[in-house]
C-alpha cells in the first residue's frame, strides 16, 4: 500500500529515474548539504510551479513536497489558533508575573510575588474550597440524574409487545422539556431563580407557606448555611437536560439485541443499567463529567449575579472566576487576577488530565 | 509505509509542536493587551478672555461619555446645547457599561474628554490618578462661574465636594456633581398612622418599633444583597457616639480603630433591632429594589439609604406617601455629636482624562454644568441636589428632595463623609458591609462583629498592594 500510494504521490515522483545508487551515496542524500539549504527552503514556501528544477528532481523533493501540502493546508488554521487561543494564554501567564493595574501600558515585573501572595489569601482559599466543592458535586449530581432521567425515557416505560425495552409515555415530550434551561441564557436563569429565591415574594417560600410548611420557608441566598447548596442546585438544574438528550442519544446507539439477551437472562432494569447501559456509554459520561467539571469550576454568572454581595453572604458562595473577577475590575490588580486565572487554569487541566486517566479503558465496539 | 510517510497521528503531534513553538513568537508579535497605542493628538487650545476663561479651542468638538443610571443622561444633553453655542459640537455617548467601553480607550491613549466614572462599573480612580490617566481640575476650581465672573468656582461648591475628589494630595481628580444625603428614610405618612415621631433617640427608635410591630408593620428593611447599604445609617451613628474622630481613626485603617467603645455602641444598638425582631423578615435576602418595594408597601417603617432613592423608588412610591429623610436617630444625650449630624457627601463622579484631546474643553463642559441654568435643571430632571451652593433654592423640590435638602442646611458643620468607601472599597463593600449584613442576619453577635471588623481592616492595612490614604 505505501508503495503504491508513492508512486502515485506526484508526476515528480514518476518522472524521476530510478536507478540503483550506491549506498554510501543514499546515506548522503538523506542529509542537505549547507549551499543546498536555502534552495530547499524558498522551495518549500514557493507554490509548486515555482519550484526550481534542481529541487524538482532532487530525490527528497517528494518528502518536500508532501509536508509543503500539509504544512499549506495548516499554515492558516495553526495561526488562527496561536493568535487567538495560544498567545492569550502565553501572554496571561507573562502578566500574573507583573503588578499590571489594568488601567495602563505601565507595569512592572515583579516574578511570583503574585503567587506568593495567593498562598496567603483567605479569600482566595475560600473561593478555591467552594470551587472544588462544585466540582465534585455539580457533576456528580448532574450527571447522575441525567443518567437516571435518560435512562427513564429510554428504558423507563412498561414494555411494549415485541421491544425488549421502551421509555416511559411521553418520553419525546419529556426529552423537549428537559432541554428547556439550555436555551435560556445564563444571566436570565441567574435573575429568574433570585426571584425564586426570594425570601419574601419569591415563589418557593410562597409555595412552602401556602401547603402550611412555613417552617420550611427559607432565607435560601442569605443564609450561610444555605447558600452554597441554592446555587449548586440551580447549576445542577440549568445542565441537567443538556445531560438527559446526551445520554439518551448515546443510549439510543446501543443496540436492543444487547437488552434482549439481558432480558433473557432475568436482568431487572438496575442490573440492566448498571450492568448494559453504563458500561456501553462509559466514554459519553467521561466525556459529559469533563464538561460539567469545567462548568463547574466556572459557575460565574450565577454566583455574580444570584448571590448577596457577589459570593457571600460572607465568603460562602464566592468561586474562584468571581474572586479573579473582583480583583482584577474592582480592586485594580489585574496582575494578580491573572495570576489567579492561571491558577484556575492548572485546576481545570489537571481535572481534565485525572479524568482521561481515570476512565480510560478499552472501547467495546458494537 | 515508508519512513517519509506521514500518519494522522504523526502530523497531529508535529502541528501541535509545531502550535506550542509558534506561540511565544506570536506573543512577541501580536500587540498585547496592555500595549500602549500613539495616543491622541491633542488639539490646539483656544485664546483665553472673559467669555473663555479656560482657553478652549472654539471649533474643536468635545466627547462625553454619561453613565446612564439613575439620573439618565437628558441633564447632559441639555448641558450640550449651551456648549455648543459657543464651541464646537459634542458627540454624546451614554452606557452603563463605563469600564467596558472606556478602560480599554483608555489604555489605547484615546479616552474621551470627560467621563461621567459612575455605576457599578465605574473605573477605580485611586488606579486611574497613579497612572496619570486622570487630569487635575484645579484650573477648574480657579475659574470664574458661568453667572459671575467675580467668583470662584472653588468658593461656591458645598464643603467636602473637593476633598471629595482629592486623592493623598492637593489636586482634585473628579468632580462630583451631586449632592447626596444619606440617613433614615421613612414615609411621613407611615408614622403619621401610627401616631409617632421620628425617634430622636434609640430609646425611642425602639419604642416605634415596638408599636409598629403591634401593628404587623417591621421596623427597619434594608438592601439585604448589597449589605453596604447599612453602612449610609452606620457610619454617621458611630461619629455621632464617639465624635468624628472614630470615623477618620477607621478611614485611616489605625490600628484598634474599630475596638471603639463607639462602634460597639452602634452594633449593640443596631443588633437590638435584629433581636427583638423588629427587622421585616426575609430582609437579609432581597436586593435594593425589593427593600424599597417593600418599604413602599408599607410593611416597614424605616430604610438606610440615600437621596437617589426618591427618583429610583418612583414608580412604586404612592402618591401620599411624603417621603422624608431624617439624620440617623442619636444613641442616647451622652453621644457626642447632635442629633442632626447626617452622612452627607459630593456624588457622581466626573473626570477629565490627561490624554483627551480637548482638555479644556472637557473642564469647559463641567464649568457649563456648574452654572445655575444646568444645577437648576439637572436639580428638576432628576430630583437630586448638586454641589453648588444654594443651587437648590427657591426650585419647587419633591418631598424627599426637599427634606434632604433641609436635614443638610439643619446639620451646618456637622457633616461627617467618611472616605473608607472610596478609598478602600473592597474592605467597605464586601468585609465590613458583610460583616455588618451577618450581624443583622444574626449569624454572628456584636462582638464578633467588631472582632471581624477590626480584624478585616488590619489585613487591608498590611497588604501592600492596596494603596493607603490619610485624612
Amino acid at each position: 500500500m505505501a508503495t503504491g500510494a508513492q508512486v502515485t504521490a506526484g508526476p515528480a515522483g514518476s518522472g524521476t529515474p530510478d536507478g540503483p545508487e550506491p549506498p554510501e551515496r543514499t546515506s548522503a542524500a538523506r542529509r542537505l548539504r549547507p549551499a543546498e539549504i536555502p534552495l530547499f527552503v524558498l522551495a518549500f514556501l514557493l507554490p509548486p510551479r515555482l519550484t526550481p528544477s534542481r529541487v524538482k528532481h532532487d530525490r527528497r523533493y517528494r518528502t518536500l513536497d508532501k509536508y509543503r501540502f500539509v504544512c499549506g493546508f495548516l499554515a492558516l488554521p495553526l495561526a488562527i489558533y496561536a493568535v487567538f487561543v495560544v498567545s492569550p494564554f502565553v501572554q496571561a501567564f507573562y502578566y500574573s508575573l507583573t503588578d499590571w493595574t489594568g488601567y495602563s501600558a505601565d507595569f512592572t515585573f515583579v516574578g511570583l510575588e503574585n503567587y506568593e501572595r495567593l498562598l496567603d489569601d483567605s479569600d482566595f482559599w475560600a473561593s478555591l474550597t467552594n470551587s472544588l466543592t462544585f466540582l465534585v458535586l455539580a457533576p456528580a449530581l448532574t450527571l447522575g440524574l441525567g443518567l437516571f432521567f435518560a435512562f427513564m425515557l429510554r428504558a423507563g416505560g412498561r414494555r411494549a409487545r415485541g421491544e425488549a425495552i421502551s421509555g416511559v409515555r411521553g418520553a419525546k415530550f419529556y426529552t423537549i422539556v428537559y432541554f428547556f434551561p439550555q436555551v435560556i441564557s445564563v444571566a436570565i436563569i441567574g435573575v429568574v431563580w433570585a426571584a425564586v429565591y426570594d425570601p419574601i415574594t419569591g415563589p418557593l417560600n410562597e409555595a412552602f407557606r401556602a401547603v402550611g410548611l412555613d417552617g420550611l420557608a427559607q432565607n435560601w441566598l442569605a443564609d450561610p448555611d444555605l447558600a452554597l447548596w441554592s446555587v449548586l442546585f440551580v447549576l445542577c438544574w440549568s445542565f441537567i437536560g443538556f445531560y438527559v438528550v446526551l445520554f439518551s442519544a448515546a443510549m439510543g446507539s446501543v443496540p436492543k439485541d444487547i437488552y434482549e439477551a439481558a432480558l433473557l437472562d432475568g436482568a431487572g432494569r438496575t442490573v440492566t443499567f448498571f450492568r448494559v447501559t453504563l458500561p456501553l456509554i462509559g466514554d459519553s459520561v467521561r466525556t459529559g463529567w469533563i464538561y460539567m467539571g469545567i462548568q463547574a469550576l466556572d459557575a460565574f454568572a450565577i454566583v455574580h449575579i444570584m448571590t448577596i454581595n457577589k459570593g457571600g453572604p460572607g465568603n460562602s458562595t464566592l468561586v474562584t472566576p468571581v474572586y479573579l473577577y473582583k480583583k482584577a475590575f474592582e480592586s485594580a490588580q489585574a496582575g494578580y487576577a491573572t495570576a489567579i486565572g492561571v491558577v484556575l487554569l492548572l485546576v481545570t487541566m489537571a481535572f481534565a488530565a485525572i479524568m482521561m486517566l481515570v476512565g480510560r479503558r478499552e472501547r467495546i465496539e458494537y | 509505509m515508508g519512513p517519509a510517510d506521514v500518519d494522522r497521528r504523526n502530523l497531529i503531534k508535529r502541528a501541535t509542536a509545531l502550535g506550542l513553538l509558534a506561540a511565544p513568537a506570536m506573543g512577541a508579535l501580536t500587540s498585547c493587551a496592555s500595549g500602549g497605542g500613539g495616543g491622541n493628538e491633542k488639539i490646539s487650545g483656544g485664546e483665553k478672555t472673559d467669555q473663555n476663561p479656560l482657553g478652549v479651542n472654539e471649533k474643536a468638538g468635545l466627547e462625553v461619555v454619561i453613565f446612564n443610571g439613575g439620573y439618565g443622561e437628558q441633564y447632559a444633553k441639555d448641558a450640550h446645547k449651551i456648549y455648543e453655542g459657543r464651541y464646537g459640537s459634542v458627540k454624546h455617548d451614554a452606557t452603563q457599561k463605563i469600564r467596558t467601553t472606556l478602560q480599554p480607550r483608555i489604555i489605547k491613549g484615546n479616552p474621551p474628554d470627560v467621563i461621567n466614572n459612575s455605576g457599578a462599573e465605574a473605573m477605580d480612580i485611586a488606579s486611574l490618578i497613579a497612572e496619570e490617566q486622570a487630569e487635575p481640575l484645579d484650573a477648574l476650581l480657579d475659574a470664574p462661574t458661568l453667572d459671575d465672573p467675580d467668583t470662584k468656582i472653588r468658593d461656591v461648591l458645598v464643603p467636602g465636594t473637593i476633598t471629595k475628589g482629592q486623592f493623598g494630595g492637593e489636586e482634585m481628580y473628579q468632580l462630583n456633581y451631586s449632592f447626596t444625603v444619606y440617613g433614615t428614610w421613612y414615609s411621613q405618612t407611615a408614622l403619621d398612622r401610627l401616631e409617632v415621631e421620628y425617634p430622636k433617640t434609640w430609646d425611642q427608635m425602639l419604642a416605634v418599633c415596638a408599636k409598629a410591630k403591634k401593628e404587623g408593620i417591621a421596623g427597619w428593611t434594608y438592601a439585604g444583597k448589597h449589605p453596604y447599604y447599612f453602612a449610609f445609617t452606620m457610619y454617621p451613628f458611630i461619629a455621632k457616639i464617639g465624635g468624628p474622630d472614630v470615623l477618620k481613626a477607621i478611614d485611616n485603617l489605625e490600628p484598634g480603630a474599630w475596638k471603639h467603645d463607639a462602634v460597639r455602641k452602634a452594633f449593640d444598638a443596631y443588633y437590638e433591632l435584629y433581636a427583638k425582631g423588629y427587622i421585616l423578615e426575609g430582609t437579609p435576602g432581597i436586593d435594593h429594589t425589593q427593600s424599597q418595594t417593600q418599604w413602599n408597601k408599607g410593611k416597614a417603617l424605616f430604610i438606610p439609604n440615600g437621596s437617589w432613592v426618591e427618583n429610583e423608588a418612583k414608580k412604586t412610591t404612592p402618591a401620599d406617601f411624603e417621603m422624608r429623610v431624617a439624620p440617623p436617630t442619636s444613641l442616647d444625650s451622652s453621644d457626642a455629636m447632635p442629633f442632626e449630624t447626617v452622612w452627607a457627601e459630593a456624588s457622581e463622579p466626573f473626570m477629565v482624562p490627561s490624554r483627551a484631546k480637548n482638555v479644556p474643553g472637557g473642564m469647559e463642559w463641567l464649568r457649563i454644568m456648574l452654572g445655575k441654568e444646568s444645577t437648576a435643571n439637572f436639580t428638576q430632571l432628576v430630583s437630586a441636589l448638586t454641589c453648588v451652593k444654594g443651587a437648590a433654592d427657591g426650585l419647587d423640590l419633591q418631598s424627599g428632595l426637599a427634606s434632604a435638602s433641609e436635614v443638610l442646611k439643619a446639620a451646618g458643620e456637622n457633616v461627617v463623609a467618611p472616605r473608607i468607601h472610596d478609598w478602600y472599597l473592597e474592605l467597605h463593600k464586601d468585609k465590613i458591609g458583610g460583616t455588618i449584613a451577618a450581624m443583622m442576619a444574626g449569624d454572628i453577635k456584636p462582638a464578633e462583629a467588631v472582632t471581624r471588623c477590626q480584624r478585616f481592616a488590619d489585613e487591608t492595612a498590611k497588604d501592600d498592594s492596596v494603596r493607603k490614604y490619610e485624612r
